[in-house]
């Protein structure tokens, strides 16, 4: 045991240094990305950066990891201007960022992940020497991992340890973390930040943690700068704070949570029925293992889980892009196998993640995207031929009812930013007034908070209509606020099934993690 | 007369010589090929290369035998055509590095444009004859003609053979391995390690294309030791499939460049005791080969573990 005085020399000692940034400002041609941001990172804090989507954030810490070089203002470490040129630069001085996708090479073993990293290390790898090194190094760091394992088989949640542990290995003392949670479950989540924040507290780091998650600021952070439109928009400390205020601030206004008006359904019929379905992944091995699901009308079945449990190859099959390895589909009891006469006899429409690549044809036209389901029956077209005319004057129409922003109907999808391709794809699967079947997946993924609004309540007004909804996503809240029955999908198999009414936020989450 | 008294066991010595023989080409477009892809390229210029390699090897040792005379105007030839395989190594690396430039299109056109260059510069050497790489005679203790011929190696291929497992511990034990690795694996990755990916790529593509050139000579230095368009026979190409075969994996790729070896033989060999009936056939066999590989390990249903996460993507 040592003397109590000494433990607090040492930490004076180890203590990392304050970063300022002062005054910084990235424009990136005519955008301004980031105007005039100040922020204090006090030693031995955990601090949290709050802001929207495209609020400036993860500009303002690319700036100061060298990524980008700033327009103007300056770093200052220890109140001494440093100019950080590259990661590199950074990594000297002890700065470290934690990604927001995985950066390991998922090939390569822990440990070769782990040596990788190092700036300054010999041509020549001593393995033997490395392990012992490693060995030392895993028996102090606050998370342990295999080190001769590929980082392949490894986990979601403990990829994002290997991202941390990484900076720990190479004696970062600040941390960045761009939010390093978004792809853990709940209970994963709050071990991680848990065991980094008892190292801040021990004063081995400083953390900047990006993340638009309330609940992990609250329970975690000690001070927040929050962001709005490039601009600084607030700071404070989070025990001086409540939620609102701090909403208040990276909205700009007081939202007002959309309440959502759920009609009971008179009598309801099974509309999608899933049959013990089978399904690979791209890589030969088993996703998606036996599962059984029927989604009657005027419900939604939401459908939680950690990216990578089979959700996606499940709706690749419903959605005619993946064959089932076996078992069988039915709508309104007949086998369905995703044809386009079934399609438009069943009246199935799919709102799948990442609408630019898995529903449009980017280099075609709005208009064009707009009538992939119409354009071969009347009144669009004639016999073989094509009537461009009532095309236009229908896409014109959706353009206006879905609020699409698009320069013209002939301007090419990929053109649009990400929430109006998603509008477009929601105009053209929600327009048609025969619906019956709607498969969404992730249908709100980094869209701001008014385009989520619009999605989730043209989702629950076709529910309403008496429209079956099947509903994968990974954010718990969104399932949580639409759904009538909540189904957790772990390693290819249900692991939980309820009514929204008895949903419990803690067992949901250990069945994610596949407890 | 001797190979009566052989008999049937002149095939299976024919394809062991035939192995010895003709799988140094394969081994060195292979190994090539293999670092190209760890980096996440794909290089099918590399027929080019082994043509333009043989060319110049040939070209060099013919022209250069004078003056440095007939022992070292040869290895005088295999420096050169490893060096004139880097030039266009660099050119393919350049190109397929532009943006939207897809690395397969600009693959094809370096087979044509190597092989246009090595036809265009090669037309006055067919004809005259050049020195030749010597060999070890591993077979000087038998006293049977088949066996000391089959037993001639190629010091080529003895260094083809040592590169092998050198190249899967520089994969495994050096920084730039790792960073190779990296870099065909998981660019991103990579880039946030400040690893330059560009300029990692453009070395393995020039250190690929510097031992097929090195192929290349070996063909018309060593076996079949002549300077001819049709030389190569696709062998460049084959050698591509057969880094998928390996698994990108360079002591695999020495089997399977001696196995391919060995396929190209079995025709010859069978001829040697008297099978003339579908000798054309069993020529064909590396092709068939070829062919039967690519079908069995692609499946649109999944993709090949082992392969490089990054590779022929564009960046």
């Amino acid at each position: 045991m040592k003397p109590a005085v000494k433990t607090i020399e040492m930490k004076e000692l180890t203590l990392p240094p304050e970063l300022e940034v002062v005054n910084m400002t990235k424009q990136f041609g005519q955008l301004i990305a980031l105007d005039n941001v100040s922020l204090t990172l006090k030693p031995g804090t955990f601090h949290a950066l709050l802001g929207e989507n495209g609020a400036g954030k993860s500009t303002l810490v690319k700036c100061v990891m060298g990524f980008y070089k700033p327009t103007s203002g300056e770093v200052r470490f220890n109140q001494q201007v440093q100019a950080i040129d590259s990661p590199r630069d950074a990594q000297k001085h002890g700065i470290g960022m934690v990604y927001q996708h995985f950066t390991s090479v998922p090939a390569m073993t822990v440990a070769e992940n782990l040596v990788l990293c190092r700036y300054e290390s010999a041509a020549l790898i001593d393995w033997k020497a490395e392990y012992e090194v490693l060995n030392a190094f895993m028996a102090t760091a606050p998370f342990k991992l295999p080190l001769s394992v590929p980082v392949a088989q490894l986990a979601a949640g403990e990829k994002q340890k290997l991202e941390i542990l990484k900076q720990l290995y190479l004696k970062s003392k600040i941390l960045i973390l761009d939010e390093p949670t978004s792809v853990l479950t709940p209970g994963e989540a709050d071990e991680v930040l848990g065991l980094i924040r008892e190292e801040v507290v021990a004063g081995h780091l400083s953390v900047l943690l990006i993340s638009h998650k309330f609940r992990e600021v609250t329970a975690f952070v000690d001070e927040i700068t929050i962001l709005r439109k490039g601009k600084f928009a607030g700071s404070g400390r989070v025990k001086d704070l409540t939620i609102a205020d701090m909403a208040e601030m990276m909205m700009g206004e007081k939202r007002i949570p959309q309440t959502v008006q759920k009609t009971l359904h008179p009598d309801p019929a099974p509309v999608l029925q899933i049959q013990a379905i089978h399904a690979n992944k791209d890589n030969g091995l088993e996703a998606v293992s036996g599962v059984d699901l029927t989604v009657n009308s005027g419900e939604i079945v939401g459908i939680a889980g950690i990216s990578g449990n089979g959700q996606r190859e499940l709706v690749e099959v419903l959605a005619g892009q993946r064959t089932a390895t076996d078992g069988q589909v039915l709508v309104n009891g007949e086998v369905y196998r995703a044809s386009r006469t079934e399609m438009f006899q069943h009246r199935v429409f799919v709102l799948p993640e990442e609408p630019l690549k898995n529903a449009c044809v980017p280099h075609m036209s709005v208009a064009e995207n707009l009538a992939l389901r119409t354009f071969d029956r009347p009144p669009q077209s004639k016999g073989w031929v094509l009537l461009f005319k009532p095309i236009r004057e229908a896409a014109q129409s959706l353009i206006k009812t879905f609020n699409i922003k698009t320069p013209s109907p002939e301007t090419p999808i990929s053109n649009l930013s990400g929430g109006n391709v998603q509008r477009t794809v929601l105009a053209r699967e929600l327009s048609s007034d025969h619906i019956n079947l709607l498969i969404a997946a992730n249908p709100c993924f980094g869209l701001d908070f008014a385009a989520v609004d619009y999605i989730h309540s043209e989702i629950l007004e076709a529910r309403n209509r008496g429209v079956a909804v099947l509903l994968v996503s990974e954010d718990l809240d969104e399932l949580l606020k639409l759904s009538d029955r909540i189904l957790v999908i772990s390693e290819g198999k249900f692991a939980y099934e309820s009514s929204i009414a008895e949903a419990d936020f803690a067992s949901i989450g250990r069945s994610m993690a596949g407890h | 007369m001797a190979t009566e008294a052989l008999g049937w066991w002149g095939v299976p010595l024919g394809i062991m010589a035939g192995m010895l023989r003709g799988s140094a080409p394969f081994l060195f477009v292979s190994l090539g090929e293999c670092l190209t892809e760890k980096s996440g390229k794909v290089n099918l210029g590399l027929e080019g290369t082994l043509l333009t390699g043989a060319m110049s090897a040939y070209a060099v040792s013919y022209l250069s035998e004078k003056t440095v005379g007939s022992a070292i105007a040869p290895w005088l030839g295999v420096l050169v055509a490893g060096l004139a395989g880097m030039v266009l190594g660099f050119i393919h690396a350049w190109l397929s590095q532009q943006p939207k430039v897809n690395d397969v299109a600009v693959g094809i056109a370096m087979i044509i444009f190597g092989s246009g260059i090595a036809f265009f510069f090669g037309k006055p050497f067919i004809q005259p004859s050049a020195p030749q790489l010597p060999a070890f005679e591993l077979g000087a203790w038998s006293n049977i003609p088949q066996i000391q011929s089959a037993l001639k190696v190629s010091p080529l291929l003895m260094v083809g053979v040592l590169i092998a497992p050198l190249m899967a511990w520089f994969f495994k034990s050096t920084r730039w391995g790792l960073f190779i690795r990296a870099v065909g694996d998981s660019p991103d990755a990579a880039l946030a390690m400040g690893i330059s990916i560009k300029k990692v790529r453009m070395l393995c593509i020039i250190a690929g294309s510097f031992l097929a050139g090195i192929g290349g000579a070996y063909l018309s230095l060593y076996y079949p030791g002549s300077w001819t368009e049709r030389i190569s026979s696709g062998q460049g190409l084959m050698a591509v499939a057969l880094v998928i075969f390996a698994r990108w994996n360079p002591i695999q790729c020495l089997w399977a460049s001696l196995l391919f070896g060995g396929a190209q033989s079995i025709g010859p060999a069978l001829q040697a005791v008297g099978i003339e009936g579908g000798y054309y056939l069993f020529n064909a066999s590396p092709y068939i080969l070829t062919l039967l590989i690519m079908i069995i390990t692609c499946s649109p249903k999944k993709t090949l573990t082992g392969a490089p996460g990054a590779l022929g993507t564009l960046t």
